[in-house]
């Protein structure tokens, strides 16, 4: 399969970055700044991130197509208000999770962002689901560019008036260069800041005017080490076809009315998982020391007994610590308990910590 | 000091009597990005020519470190334990690894000098 690029690729090229293969697609992984300075310059200020990649599905339809959502989703797709966004996910049958996502009421019914690795296959899981009663478009023509961090309000307000007024996990339709441009105040960073889908055509004009304004441009190494700061979970690492959210420790992302009516595929499993039968909780965890505790990396109890794994794990420069996230059985879950973490044949401390490790600051 | 020889798994070596100094190069530093972790192999510990000496880690991933010389480990840097970042800085310099006592001189002969490490480096980025 030939590897893909977005509207950007030039541009991040003439801006020095350095690419690697990602879901299909040629992507920045950092720029001549470097993952560590990246990461901090979107604490400290905003950082421009390419996330083309990610799906943009529309689904078109009104109250039948909540109802049929609901089916696969564990959101409360009646009660959600127009420009309203909601983190959710597409459940399977044995209550795992086939993606996260972020679904926002539109006009026209909704807007579905999906991780770019499994985009393909949940358009098909949704498609077999809906059946043929609702148009779906997975746009292939909108770029997404996502800007992050304190500064990106006052930045972004420069070039498109009005986005200051979003409240967070709120979009709203604007312009640019006479086009519709649709922004949410959202994002992966554990920062303010917005998502921008915006025609291909004009992702670059736009992008370097954000450029030109002061903002740096951020590629997934930084991506990665800022969400994992903000306890924020990578499909595919955190979670996956056989993680259930509650086990995720994502219970808060679905609704109290689907939580306890159900109604919605999995429903099964998240009901025993709930009701005292969950055995393992998606925690985070601070190595001692520096050393790194990556995905694989089993987790031991104080006395040696096997207790979990980890999912993801790096160096957090924001709190200038090794940071995970893993498994452990659900008895070892308390923040503070000890554990140890091998790594290259040797067992290392470490504590079962609270997430996020970076707090968060959102414009609510 | 003797003239800096690199190797194939982009370490460099210096030599003052029969110890060589090893480190990692500066492409192999560029290739890495930000350093935040290294391990380093005990002081009096034997290694093996081409054998894994030392474990280097990025925010993105671990590599191994090798030693290009067979012999005993008479000295390590403990300043790029306690501040990996340094490794970025002046890898060719003050973040050397470790030093080792060599057992056979003629391992040296095969390494290459700068001019071809270069050229090596260049045709083989990772």
């Amino acid at each position: 399969m030939e590897i893909e690029k977005t509207a950007l690729y030039d541009y991040h090229k003439s801006l020095g970055a350095k690419f690697v293969p990602f879901a299909g697609y040629e992507m920045p992984v950092q720029y001549t700044a470097g993952i560590i300075e990246e990461h901090k310059i979107t604490r400290s200020n905003a950082g421009l991130f390419d996330v083309s990649h990610m799906g943009q599905l529309l689904i078109e339809g009104n109250k039948d197509l909540a109802i049929e959502l609901e089916k696969i989703m564990p959101t409360d797709l009646h009660n959600i208000k127009l420009n309203q966004s909601k983190y959710s996910f597409l459940m399977n049958e044995k209550g795992g999770i086939y993606d996260d996502l972020i679904i926002t009421k539109a006009e026209k019914g909704f807007i579905i962002i999906l991780n770019a690795a499994c985009k393909k296959n949940d358009f098909k899981i949704i498609k077999n689901s809906l059946g043929n009663k609702f148009k779906l478009t997975l746009y292939k023509n909108l770029s997404l560019i996502a800007l992050q961090g304190p500064k990106s309000s006052e930045v972004l307000e420069l070039t498109i008036k009005g986005v200051s007024s979003l409240k967070f996990m709120n979009g709203h339709k604007f312009s640019y260069n006479g086009k519709e441009v649709y922004v949410t105040r959202s994002g992966y960073t554990g920062e303010d800041g917005f998502e921008i889908s915006i025609p291909n055509e004009l992702a670059e004009n736009f992008a370097k005017k954000l450029i030109n304004n002061g903002v740096k441009p951020i590629g997934l190494g930084a991506r990665d080490t800022l969400r994992l700061e903000a306890g924020l979970c990578l499909y595919g690492h955190d979670i996956n076809e056989s993680t259930s959210p509650i086990e995720a420790n994502l219970k808060w992302a679905i609704a109290k009315r689907r939580r306890e009516e159900g109604g919605f595929v999995g429903y099964s499993k998240i009901k025993s998982d709930m009701n005292g039968s969950l055995n393992r909780l998606r925690v985070g965890v601070k190595p001692e020391g520096k050393i790194i505790a990556r995905e694989g990396v089993k987790i031991f109890s104080k006395d040696g007994e096997e207790i979990g794994s980890v999912t993801s794990g790096t160096y957090g420069p924001s709190v200038d610590a090794s940071i995970a996230m893993g498994y452990v059985k659900i008895n070892f879950s308390k923040p503070g308990t000890e554990v140890l973490l091998e790594v290259r044949g040797k067992k290392h401390k470490g504590n079962i910590s609270e997430l996020p490790f970076y707090k968060k600051s959102y414009v609510r | 000091m003797s003239e800096k020889k690199y190797s194939k798994q982009h370490e460099w070596v210096t030599v003052e009597g029969d110890v060589a100094t090893i480190g990692i190069t500066s492409h192999a530093a560029e290739m890495l990005g930000d350093v935040v972790f290294v391990e380093l192999p005990e002081k009096g510990k034997s290694v093996e020519k081409e054998g894994q000496a030392g474990v280097v880690e990025s925010t993105k991933a671990a590599s191994d470190v090798y030693t290009p010389i067979t012999g005993e480990i008479t000295d390590t840097n403990q300043s790029i334990v306690d501040d990996p970042g340094a490794v970025n800085k002046d890898p060719e310099g003050d973040a050397w690894f470790f030093k080792i006592k060599i057992k056979n001189k003629s391992e040296l002969d095969n390494l290459m000098n700068k001019e071809d490490y270069d050229k090596f480096a260049k045709e083989n980025p990772n």
